[in-house]
């Protein structure tokens, strides 16, 4: 295969700008949406062209939430940071967390015991549960079933939320894992308490499959709309739900078999058209699978340590090298790449974005849509700001 | 998987002329690193992504890293006899040279296929200052698009064969790379040139003049 054979790629070719230029089709229009606009998000922006209604250029602009958080952490301790990666993702701070302290003990060659990795894996679930039921609230809301939807998601987020507050102190902000262990040990309370949450969870998504799922304005806005195929999805870098609804069968967990995973026993659900539907309903169903994994492990949860007795807080300085960290988080997968130089600051700290990284095919997905669906395939990516900017 | 020294045993044997090294991971990781040369880099990484056995399909990271230019210091010590008998004296010699350093960009590639990975690939520019160009492995893997323009934007590599590389988070008319060990923040970021400085300065003509200080006796 030559190099020129690559031109399978859309934007190898350049903007597809199909105007016609009749009595009947006028100029394109560009319209610049966001920064400041309700269904992008937060700060993002796309500048689109229109041929009438339908999008035939779509660029996505980022950069208003950059403050560096690279160079930031490069100039802080290894331990100083961990906060600072809650505010990447700040939907699911427990797992961004986890995925920093993946890099670190890899870096530096921890163990983690296994109470820990058990508490690890609970916390990240319930983190899948937070993100996922934000998301199909906010799906709903740019679809424009004003706020009702994102209530009912809302309602049962708080409830996981109180769960992380009266643990870790924040309801967002969590920084809850360290480096060789987990920060604090909840009380039996917490753990009954947050397991009748989960028992119970499948029961809001009964409930909001019944009202909305099979709803035909949402079959009509979602079901072939924004389609991707997964060679196009794979070679693009797309992770997590988004790339799984074009049935590509890849999750990390399964994949890498970090922490305790590979004891647990789910099922990676799988699209089969890689539209706006099966992203939806890939959320569904991974919330399904995980409540089934917080159960096995609220069942299985040992006693024991919650931190490596070996592990060192104060003057950490791992020894030169370097080490690439992933995991599967709600968004797809989050990895970190750290190069040690001995000090107690990493030499290079770096931060593999899924939400960036799945916005590469944003335009491929717009193209022939009209702007109003160009919202809802945005909301079906699953962004957040502070992770794509930085 | 092959190890990575198989894997450049297997690309030297197809591309002869490429020049491949292999970086060691000191650290508790151990993931060696393969380092190509920018000639050759975009048919290697085609070839890794192609292979049947290694199946590459999916760059996770790119990233850069700055290695600044580095004074290292030589201690050569020569042993001198003393011509009166006595214990041999040892002279020390400090001689300081630069290491010339360089921008690098670090890939790591999975394979979805075959479930591995993973394998790390750099590509290093000749110098950091005139010579940064590297060829852009966006057209193998298009999941290095927004990576490869914040390497650009941050560490002010050129990529070359980039469909659109420009600045990813920085704004256009920013002019330095913030991510290099040499960065210097300005003062004040919002800075820039009004016409209120100048008149100012026009407004001091009309403005009595200051009295002179006196000098203490």
């Amino acid at each position: 295969m030559s190099i020129s054979d690559l031109s399978f790629l859309p934007s190898a070719q350049g903007p597809s700008v199909r105007a016609v230029r009749d009595q009947f089709h006028g100029d394109l229009l560009e319209v610049s949406m966001g920064p400041q606009h309700p269904s992008t998000h937060g700060v993002f922006r796309m500048v689109a062209t229109l041929d009438g209604e339908l999008i035939v250029k779509l660029k996505p602009v980022f950069g208003y939430l950059h403050r560096n958080h690279e160079k930031i952490a490069e100039n802080t301790t290894y331990l100083g940071s961990m906060p600072y990666t809650d505010r990447l993702d700040y939907l699911c701070s427990m797992s961004t967390n986890w995925a920093y302290a993946l890099a670190v003990e890899k870096l530096a060659g921890q163990s983690v015991p296994d109470r820990a990795q058990y508490l690890r894996i609970i916390m990240a679930e319930l983190t899948r549960l937070v993100n996922h039921a934000c998301l199909v609230g906010f799906l709903f809301n740019d679809l424009g079933t004003s706020f009702t939807p994102l209530l009912y998601a809302f309602r049962e987020r708080e409830k996981i939320i109180d769960l992380f507050e009266s643990l870790s102190g924040s309801r967002m902000m969590c920084n809850y894992q360290r480096f060789g262990g987990c920060r604090i040990d909840p009380t039996p309370e917490w753990l009954k308490a947050a397991s009748t949450l989960v028992d119970n969870f499948p029961r809001f998504l009964d409930e909001y499959e019944t009202m909305l799922t099979g709803n035909e304005i949402m079959l009509a806005r979602t079901q072939g709309i924004g389609r991707l195929d997964p060679k196009h999805a794979i070679n693009a870098g797309i992770t997590g739900p988004v790339l799984r609804a074009c049935g590509v069968d890849y999750d990390v967990r399964k994949v890498d078999g970090y922490g305790f995973y590979p004891r647990f026993n789910f099922r990676v659900p799988l699209g089969a058209h890689g539209d706006t539907y099966d992203r939806y309903m890939m959320r569904i169903l991974e919330m399904r699978e995980s409540v089934k994994i917080l159960q096995q492990a609220f069942k299985e949860l040992p006693e024991g340590p919650i931190m490596d007795p070996k592990a060192k807080i104060r003057g950490f300085r791992p020894k030169a090298g370097e080490a690439y960290g992933r995991l599967e988080g709600p968004k797809g997968e989050l990895g970190f790449y750290l190069i040690s130089d001995g000090s107690p600051n990493p030499y290079r700290y770096r931060v593999r974005p899924p939400s960036l990284i799945n916005l590469t095919l944003l335009e491929e997905m717009c193209l022939g849509h009209t702007i109003a669906d160009s919202v809802v395939i945005l909301g079906s990516i699953d962004i957040v700001l502070g992770e794509v900017d930085r | 998987m092959e190890t990575v020294e198989q894997i450049r045993d297997r690309l030297l044997a197809r591309f002869p002329a490429a020049k491949i090294t292999l970086v060691t991971n000191p650290g508790a990781a151990a993931e060696h690193s393969l380092l190509f040369d920018a000639a050759s880099a975009r048919e290697l990484a085609l070839f890794l992504r192609d292979d049947s056995a290694l199946a590459l399909d999916y760059c996770s990271n790119a990233t850069g890293v700055d290695w600044p230019d580095k004074e290292i210091t030589d201690v050569v010590k020569t042993t001198v006899p003393d011509p009166a008998g006595g214990a041999p004296k040892i002279i020390e010699q400090k001689s300081t040279r630069m290491q010339p350093g360089c921008l690098e960009a670090v890939y790591h590639l999975y394979s979805m296929a075959k479930k591995n990975g993973p394998v790390v690939i750099r590509l290093r520019t000749v110098n950091r200052t005139d010579q940064v160009t590297l060829p852009s492995l966006t057209p193998v893997w298009r999941s290095c698009d927004f990576q490869e323009r914040e390497i650009f934007d941050l560490y002010g590599i050129i990529f070359e064969g980039h469909p659109d590389l420009r600045r990813l988070l920085m704004w256009d008319e920013f002019k330095d790379h913030p991510m290099r060990k040499d960065y210097v923040e300005p003062d004040d970021y919002e800075w820039e040139p009004t016409a209120h400085g100048t008149v100012l300065e026009r407004a001091k003509a009309h403005q009595p003049a200051a009295p002179a200080k006196e000098a203490k006796p």
